[in-house]
């Protein structure tokens, strides 16, 4: 029983890394570039949400479609001022501008929000249930997050697949030169990306925030770096591999504070990415692209 | 003309041996070579065999399989079946530098120079092998060093003199205009010091000019350092004037081997690459 | 020397061995006459050490062309093994200096120890892929040294990675505290010593660039299928760069282990290596001296800041994202050429505005 209950907390905390891998993956399949300050986009997310619900009382949901917002417009400036006019260039210069904007953003924080954490309330008021005569509790946050992950996870699917927009986005990533030769409108696909995957930031800071209910200018940052992490470990460029990589990352997570040692956590998650990356070079299921000679 | 290409040639077309590479070893042997790429046969039962000194030409019609061939005897790819002797060694499971030492160097189709180093540095890249001297060496530069660096600088500058690129030796490769790369390339394989050379298409983008002068080069190295060349072309002019021995593959699979003008008379090779006008080539 | 000069990449070097004895004996004389501030004089280790870790990761990044995002790590991990050869060596060594250079010595052996064990792994990875790997490696070596347990009492020398396990007799002295760090450690690090790692390292790497294994090394990086192919080992050359770059790391870390009297392995994360690829990407990819220039200038550009509080790193993140735009954008280039340009107009009036070209 307690297997499961650490099993369904891994799940958990996996949902949330998955939505933010997302992000991670999106971009870097459209933009191929590491895009560091999405981890405090996220940041940003849960404050605005923070700000909403505790300075103007509005409504849980409201404050969530307020995160979504700011988020996607602030994913769009990011977007427009510092990434843009680097296209092109070395993908280093971009990951470095992409360090800058998350210094930023930290900093701008710790400016209107001060260092201090504050108490994130969660947005979720559903009773936990409890099954097996309260050996196993599953709280309102767990499910909440795993039907909005697993709602994300199915809408991106069908955009992608389905929609015009999605279909530009999937051909862009093939091959940008091509994409535009088609008439796609490359810059603006781009854009989109940025729009969706800051969204998509806001979600997952406001679910982060209530399972895990401390909000500073740095917390995005670690998350950050897991989800990163976990979209590598699926597959870096793949939707569901965004899916699989977070949730098999939070479950090592747990399983290994629970069973093996909580101070070696991070070695052992990401001893796990190091050695299914031997094994599989471009992730689980991500595709092996080989050079042409 | 030269003594080699005077004394024209009986060879017979199932090993496309010159003849006084008869009793010698031959360079390559290629033995049932194939590969598949998941469940398409890319190349299959592909033979050859090249003497130490024969120039020979592979051609086919686009797809056919004439690059993967080169990867195949350089080890970029390993075979699916049969064998890949070179200078007598059996390269299965070597890696790509390892292949080059046994003695075989390439150029690339597309070409693959060190676009951001001078000329003279990416020949002195080929000629690596050939400086031999420890990494604590070369981390102190100490004597034996330098003078290992200034003697590869002569050797280096002395083989771009022979392709008739001395004059380009300090400037930037990727600078230079496309059909001096593609010779560039094939010093720097030369530096290599090999025993058989694989060029890909050498004279693709040259002008008639230069490739009239390529096609000199290309018998004055094989007369000079009496090695094998194995080369494709798309140019038939080229091939059917320097090679002596020619292997016709299509869809993977020889269809013909025999000298210029056995495959030019040769009804398989018309008829799935030639066209129907007899002996001229239009690709 | 007349022939060393006449060669360019030969004077670049020179120049380089120059600006940085030239820094150091201003600096050595201010410091003599007594004109620094205690906080200036406190700056000068760092520095150097800081630029001692650029220089050795441009040789990574620059000149392979293989983004690291560990280099912190190896940093720990020469800071904690330096600076428990240091306490082991008290008593026995009597010289500072000898047992400074002692533990560097071991500090950079352990890591490039470490390096070549990582390189195994990771150098079978390209691109991004090696860019998280070397991510992972570091935040694991965080971790490890984070929790390891060193310590000396009568029975000996005890080692543990968990606190229960970790038993010292009566009077034992821990050198490394686990997540408490190391405390009471020895301030052994100075200026001078500083100087000479910059050196070395500046010695080292720009050797290793301008020798036959630098040449392959960037032969590698422009075309790897390409220099493969003439014979060219490529995975060899790059383990060679990676344990030299690890190696020096550690030699820089162990000094600025040696350089406070307590610090802990969260000095050592994700943060710090991705400083010091700041300093590289901005000094310039396989430009040396822009390494030792933009380490110099970034690190006491915040420190110089501390005056507008909260501001300061604001502003620095915003320096930060400007000169990277002003440096790489293809627009911006073209608007600092005209702007360039006219500027030249002006000072050279005949010749047209903006066609410098």
């Amino acid at each position: 029983m307690q297997v499961l209950q650490y099993l369904i907390n891994g799940i958990s905390i996996g949902a949330v890394y998955a939505i933010i891998a997302l992000g991670y993956t999106m971009v870097y399949g459209i933009a191929k570039m590491l895009n560091f300050a999405h981890g405090d986009v996220i940041m940003v997310g849960a404050y605005i949400s923070f700000c909403v619900t505790n300075y103007l009382g509005l409504p849980a949901i409201v404050s969530v479609i307020a995160a979504m917002g700011v988020c996607t417009i602030l994913g769009i400036i990011i977007e427009k001022l510092a990434y843009k006019p680097l296209r092109g260039t070395s993908s280093l210069a971009v990951l470095i501008t992409a360090i800058g904007v998350s210094y930023f953003l930290q900093n701008a924080a710790q400016l209107i929000w001060s260092s201090s954490p504050k108490n994130f309330t969660s947005i979720v008021t559903m009773d936990p249930i409890a099954l097996f005569d309260g050996r196993l509790i599953i709280t309102g946050e767990v499910l909440v997050t795993v039907l909005i992950s697993a709602l994300v996870m199915v809408g991106l699917t069908l955009f992608t697949g389905k929609t015009k927009t999605g279909k530009a986005m999937r051909a862009v990533s093939e091959d940008r030169d091509a994409a535009q030769l088609m008439g796609i409108n490359v810059n603006q696909t781009i854009s989109t990306t940025f729009a969706i995957g800051s969204a998509l930031a806001a979600i997952a800071g406001v679910l982060l925030c209530s399972t895990v209910p401390t909000l500073m200018p740095t917390t995005g940052s670690m998350p950050g770096i897991r989800a990163f992490t976990a979209a590598v470990l699926g597959g870096i460029g793949s939707i569901p591999g965004a899916m699989l990589g977070g949730i098999l990352l939070g479950i090592i997570e747990t399983l290994s504070k629970a069973y093996l040692s909580t101070q070696f956590s991070d070695a052992i998650v990401f001893s796990v990415l190091i050695i299914i990356l031997l094994v599989k070079p471009a992730g689980l299921l991500g595709k092996q692209v080989q050079e042409k000679v | 003309m030269n003594e080699y290409s005077k004394k024209m040639l009986k060879v017979p077309t199932y090993t496309l041996l010159r003849e006084q590479d008869m009793d010698k070893l031959p360079v390559l042997d290629v033995r049932n070579l194939g590969i598949d790429f998941g469940g398409l046969t890319a190349v299959d039962s592909f033979n050859i065999t090249i003497g130490p000194t024969e120039i020979s030409g592979l051609i086919g019609p686009n797809g056919a399989g004439k690059t993967t061939i080169f990867n195949l005897l350089t080890s970029v790819y390993q075979p699916t079946r049969g064998s890949i002797l070179i200078n007598g060694i059996d390269t299965k499971g070597m890696t790509t530098h390892k292949v080059t030492k046994l003695g075989i160097a390439r150029t690339f189709q597309n070409i693959r120079l060190f676009t951001d180093m001078t000329a003279l540095d990416n020949v002195k890249v080929g000629l690596h092998n050939e400086i031999k001297c420890p990494f604590v060496c070369s981390l102190f530069h100490v004597p034996p060093y330098q003078k290992a660096e200034k003697r590869a600088t002569e050797k280096a500058m002395e083989l771009l003199d022979f392709m008739g690129l001395a004059d380009i030796a300090d400037q930037k490769a990727g600078s230079l205009p496309y059909g001096v790369q593609r010779r560039l390339e094939i010093v720097r394989a030369l530096a290599t010091n090999p025993s058989i050379v694989l060029l890909d298409e050498p004279a693709a983008g040259m002008n008639p000019s230069e490739t009239t002068e390529l096609m000199h080069q290309i018998r004055r190295i094989r007369d000079t350092f009496h090695i094998a060349i194995f080369l494709i072309e798309h140019d038939m002019n080229l091939v059917m004037n320097v090679c002596e021995a020619i292997a016709v593959v299509n869809y993977g699979r020889i269809i013909a081997k025999g000298t210029p003008d056995e495959i030019r008379q040769d009804p398989a090779v018309i008829e799935a690459y030639l066209g129907r006008e007899e002996g001229k080539a239009e690709c | 020397m007349k022939q060393l000069l006449k060669n360019k990449n030969s004077r670049t070097n020179m120049i380089t061995y120059l600006v940085v004895i030239v820094a150091y004996l201003i600096m050595q004389t201010l410091n003599s006459m007594d004109m620094l501030g205690s906080s200036v004089r406190g700056y000068l280790v760092p520095l150097c050490v800081y630029i001692s870790l650029a220089v050795s990761l441009n040789l990574l990044v620059g000149i392979c062309g293989e983004l690291s995002l560990g280099h912190a790590g190896f940093m720990g991990i020469g800071a904690f093994s330096g600076i428990v050869i240091a306490s082991l060596l008290k008593g026995t060594v009597q010289s500072d200096t000898l047992r400074l250079i002692a533990a560097m010595i071991a500090g950079g052996a352990m890591a490039g120890v470490m390096g070549f064990l990582i390189g195994i792994p990771v150098l079978r990875l390209r691109g991004d892929y090696l860019a998280i790997v070397t991510l992972a490696f570091g935040e694991i070596m965080k971790n490890i040294v984070g929790n390891t347990y060193v310590g000396v009492d009568d029975t000996g020398f005890h080692f543990a990675i968990s606190p229960t396990k970790m038993r010292l007799g009566e009077g034992g002295k821990y050198f490394i505290n686990g997540p408490l760090g190391a405390t009471g450690v020895e301030k052994l690090a100075n200026f001078t010593m500083g100087f000479l790692l910059v050196m070395v390292t500046l010695f080292v790497v720009l050797n290793l660039i301008n020798s036959k294994e630098g040449r392959a090394i960037r032969a590698v990086r422009d075309n790897r299928i390409a220099a493969e192919s003439v014979g060219i080992n490529v995975t060899a050359f790059r383990m060679k760069a990676f344990v030299v770059s690890a190696f020096l790391a550690g030699m820089a870390g162990a000094l600025f282990g040696l350089n406070y009297s307590a610090i802990t392995a969260t000095k050592f994360n994700f943060n710090t290596s991705i400083n010091i690829l700041v300093f590289v990407v901005l000094g310039g990819m396989g430009n040396i001296l822009g390494s030792v220039i933009s380490a110099t200038v970034l690190y006491i550009l915040p420190e110089a800041m501390r005056g507008l509080e909260d501001f300061r790193m604001i502003l620095y993140a915003v320096v930060l994202i400007l000169v990277m735009l002003f440096t790489w954008s293809p627009k911006f280039k073209e608007a600092t050429a005209v702007f360039t340009g006219k500027i030249k107009g002006i000072f050279r009036p005949g010749k047209e505005a903006g066609n410098n070209e």
